[in-house]
């Protein structure tokens, strides 16, 4: 094994190295953000005025699609990969991932899947106008050419989520240092661990998905058409049965780092470290069994209406456990505010009432009513945003220090995150006004009566977009500029074998694995044994 | 989990960034291959240049374990990443077994203005009813589905036509008490015979791994010989009853959802056979060049555990697709 990195590009375009590949990810996932964002920018200002000021809804339709499928397979999923690759074998002590090849396999395919995605958008007939959910027969019987090249771009996209699923798999159980079993694990590492086991389970359908789309559309089968005997329903349940997991593949590595970040900035160990394992295995169980909620507007047999919406409500229950322990885990903290800290607490209120409306939605008689309109919108956007996206960028904040060896702007980044609290809720908080009063979603215009708010919410969404500019700003100053530190803790109170190695953390580490002590999770004795690779953790044990 | 920390990461590899983009150029190539007007141009290049970094990628792992740079512990993520990855491949399944079973039960009662599983009373909902009523007039409710909506509606005009014949069990057509009598009528179903040779050959592979393990190296090179040719064998009689289908029995992917789900199901299997089959045979290739010993087989493990999945993903499809179908 070399001893530092590669010289020039070749570094980053042939690496094995599970940070280098990170670090990819996370490039990656943001330049997509800014890519989505951009769409959710014109989705936005058409939507300012009433009537038809700046595209065709031909064209806006294909943005509305544009913009979930890349926020959802390019910005938000790869930027998880990319905190799992930088930090699972960190937090577990392993010298890398499983399998370091592979892994660069599964970032590489990624720019290709969204070169070919992106490219439809200037073929003839448009890019995918079926939004991103490509309900058939939208997306098979009335969809343009390039439907084709969306289908097996998603093919390869789904290869590259299966290969890094199964590498984090493989690294979770076979690469743990000595003393680090299953309950000792942190709770990310856990968090991705189920999450892995549901792409492995899921994204394999998505390909059966998108592989009968093909069929239907190619080559004469009937899977959604009923004239031969299939029917269109079916695709929802094959998509929801992929998509549902989705949701969850989505928030529970948010999960995951909400669960590190909190704790340290509290100065205590989490709060109930082994109900938040159970927990997140009984949503990874439940979001198997729940697929049709999306789907009681379609005409469902009563049974099956009901016994969607009582599994459905099931969830809250692990769900509740969970927002309950990272409650108590700030009660009688000793608690500061620092940037990821307040991302964080965001989370856990955002999060709780986007949370609060699924749970509305989940009423099947209710949800006749709020089906398809902008308060489906609000909420998932209050899961997704100030779920996993909020969480992502407490995560960059929390890590960008143990990563490069320089701290960020703590004013600049408390900036961020007011600009970013205030602007969210001033985009999504009207748009449940607009659901609850009629507004369809994906539509180019609207009446009248939904003017206002609409163009609240568009300022909304332009301050929130500039904010994101603020981060990237703030990220690339620290990386260049940033005020040089090599305290290895980093925090304060932050616990756990990545803060133990050195700042910046070194190109290969754990060559040879520490050995963990017996203790209890989070608590101090929780620390290396053994220091085979590095003097500088001889200091920590010894102090310990 | 480790103690030695030996563990083997790789240097730099080109062969990672070239797979991706025989990927890229694969996807791009068969999308616009499908297109009309389209040709399979880019997507050749795409895939030859696939080849060429499998192969590559395949025999520097080989190189490297031959070298002892793979210890145990690394070859225990081989092994994790090969059962994640028939898991996978389960989920694929379901994916269609899910569609047939859906489409059978639930749509097809709809279509027909009848209840699906009444599991309180059996009235039908009055969207089924206006459903057959006022959409598939004349339809009825049948599985395989000989007559499609279309049809129903249409006639001779239809789009979709169901198919003349169905694949499933020959007896079906006799009442219970004949079949004794007719059994002679299962001799020419190529299922049947399918399923024997799958699970034949199910049975030599793992003989061959016995005798791998036993250091007994002409009984594995004989009997993966033998699975090998099995292989062979049901892909050759797989192509025989395609051709029957299409030729004879008016059964093609366009005859409705019977045909639909058919095709897709076997096709998919029939894939999977095919690699596995390529599997083992470069596996026998490997195992006459003495690449294997007694306690170091993960290529033909794997290849076997592969094996062994494509032969019960078979007789799912026997039991719901031939005889229940």
């Amino acid at each position: 094994m070399a001893h530092g990195p590669a010289k020039g590009l070749g570094r980053w375009l042939f690496t094995t190295n599970h940070k280098d590949i990170g670090t990819l990810y996370l490039l990656f996932s943001f330049a997509m953000f800014l890519l989505g964002g951009a769409f959710a920018m014109i989705i936005r200002a058409e939507l300012f005025q009433p009537g038809m000021q700046l595209i065709e809804p031909e064209f806006f339709i294909q943005m509305t699609t544009m913009h979930g499928l890349v926020m959802v397979f390019g910005a938000i999923m790869p930027a998880f990969v990319g905190l799992a690759n930088w930090m699972i074998p960190l937090m577990i002590g392993a010298p890398d991932m499983a399998l370091p090849r592979m892994n660069n396999l599964s970032f590489w395919i990624l720019p290709f899947a969204f070169a070919i995605l992106v490219s439809t958008l200037f073929m003839e007939g448009g890019g995918p106008n079926f939004g991103w959910t490509f309900y058939a027969p939208l997306s098979t019987t009335y969809a343009p050419d390039s439907v084709n090249y969306f289908i097996f771009s998603m093919h390869i996209m789904g290869a590259s989520s299966i290969m890094g699923s199964i590498n984090i798999i493989a690294t979770v159980m076979n690469m743990r240092a000595p003393g680090m079993t299953y309950m000792k694990m942190p709770l990310f590492v856990w968090t991705w661990l189920i999450t892995a086991f549901l792409l492995v389970a899921v994204m394999p359908v998505l390909a059966g998905a998108v592989t009968m789309m093909l069929m239907d559309i190619n080559f004469g089968t009937s899977f959604f058409n009923a004239a031969g005997g299939g029917d269109p329903v079916l695709f929802q349940h094959v998509f929801w049965f992929f998509g549902h997991p989705e949701v969850y593949i989505i928030i529970l590595p948010a999960f995951g780092v909400v669960s590190q970040i909190i704790p340290t900035y509290s100065r205590k160990p989490l709060f109930g470290y082994s109900s938040m394992v159970y927990a997140t295995a009984a949503i990874a169980f439940l979001s198997f069994v729940v697929w049709a909620h999306h789907m009681f507007t379609v005409g469902m047999p009563i049974a099956g209406e009901l016994y969607f919406m009582y599994a459905t409500m099931l969830i809250a229950v692990p769900t509740g456990v969970k927002v309950f322990n990272w409650i108590t885990t700030m009660y009688r903290g000793a608690l500061t505010y620092e940037t990821p800290m307040l991302f964080s607490i965001a989370f856990v209120i955002l999060f709780t009432f986007g949370g609060f409306t699924g749970l509305m939605l989940s009423v099947a008689a209710a949800d006749i009513q709020y089906h398809d309109t902008y308060f489906v919108v609000a909420h998932f956007h209050y899961v997704m945003v100030a779920g996993a996206v909020f969480s992502g960028t407490a995560a960059v904040y929390y890590w960008l220090p143990k990563w490069c060896g320089r701290m960020y702007d703590e004013t600049m980044g408390k900036v961020q995150f007011w600009v970013a609290f205030i602007a969210f809720n001033i985009t999504f908080m009207p748009q449940h006004f607009l659901g609850l009063a009629g507004m369809p979603r994906r539509y180019s215009d609207y009446g009248l009566q939904f003017t206002d708010w609409n163009m609240v919410s568009s300022v909304g969404a332009f301050l929130y977009g500039g904010a994101q500019l603020l981060l990237l700003y703030n990220i690339v100053r620290t990386v260049k500029y940033g005020q040089l530190i090599d305290d290895p803790k980093v925090w304060e109170g932050a616990i756990g074998l990545e803060w133990l190695v050195p700042t910046p953390a070194p190109y290969h580490t754990f060559v040879k694995p520490p050995v963990i002590k017996e203790g209890a999770v989070g608590a101090e004795e929780w620390l290396i044994d053994e220091t085979p690779s590095y003097a500088s953790y001889k200091t920590v044990t010894d102090a310990g | 989990m480790a103690s030695e920390g030996t563990y083997y990461v790789p240097e730099q590899s080109k062969l990672p960034i070239f797979c991706a983009a025989a990927m890229g150029v694969m996807a791009f190539g068969a999308a616009s291959w499908v297109i009309e007007g389209g040709d399979p141009f880019i997507f050749l290049c795409g895939l030859a240049l696939m080849t060429v970094v499998m192969w590559q990628w395949w025999s520097l792992v080989i190189d490297e374990n031959m070298q002892g740079l793979a210890d145990e512990q690394l070859k225990h993520s081989y092994v994790l990443g090969m059962l994640w990855f028939i898991f996978s491949e389960v989920m694929f399944f379901a994916a269609f077994f899910g569609a047939l079973f859906y489409v059978r039960f639930f749509v097809n009662a709809w279509i027909g203005g009848e209840a699906s599983f009444g599991m309180f009373d059996n009235t039908p909902t009055d969207a089924a009813v206006a459903n057959n009523e006022l959409l598939w007039t004349g339809y009825e409710r049948q599985w395989p589905v000989m007559e499609t909506p279309d049809q129903a509606v249409n006639g001779e005009s239809a789009l979709f036509k169901g198919p003349d014949r169905s694949m499933s069990l020959p007896l079906w057509e006799y009442p219970v008490s004949q079949w004794l009598s007719k059994l002679y009528t299962l001799l020419p179903w190529l299922p049947l015979w399918n399923t024997v040779i799958l699970l034949t050959s199910s049975f030599t592979v793992h003989v061959a791994h016995n005798g791998l393990k036993a250091g007994d190296r002409a009984v594995f090179l004989r009997y993966l010989g033998i699975t090998v040719m099995l292989g062979f064998l049901f892909l050759g009689l797989q192509v025989a009853e395609y051709y029957e289908a299409y030729a004879h029995y008016g059964l093609t992917l366009e005859s409705g959802i019977y045909g639909t789900t058919f095709f897709m199901l076997t096709g998919f299997h029939g894939a999977h056979v095919t690699l596995g089959t390529v599997m083992l045979l470069i596996q026998l290739v490997r195992g006459m060049k003495g690449q294997f010993s007694q306690d170091d087989q993960f290529g033909f493990e794997a290849a076997s555990w592969y094996w062994h999945f494509v032969d019960v993903v078979w007789l799912g499809l026997f039991l719901v697709v031939y005889i229940f179908g």
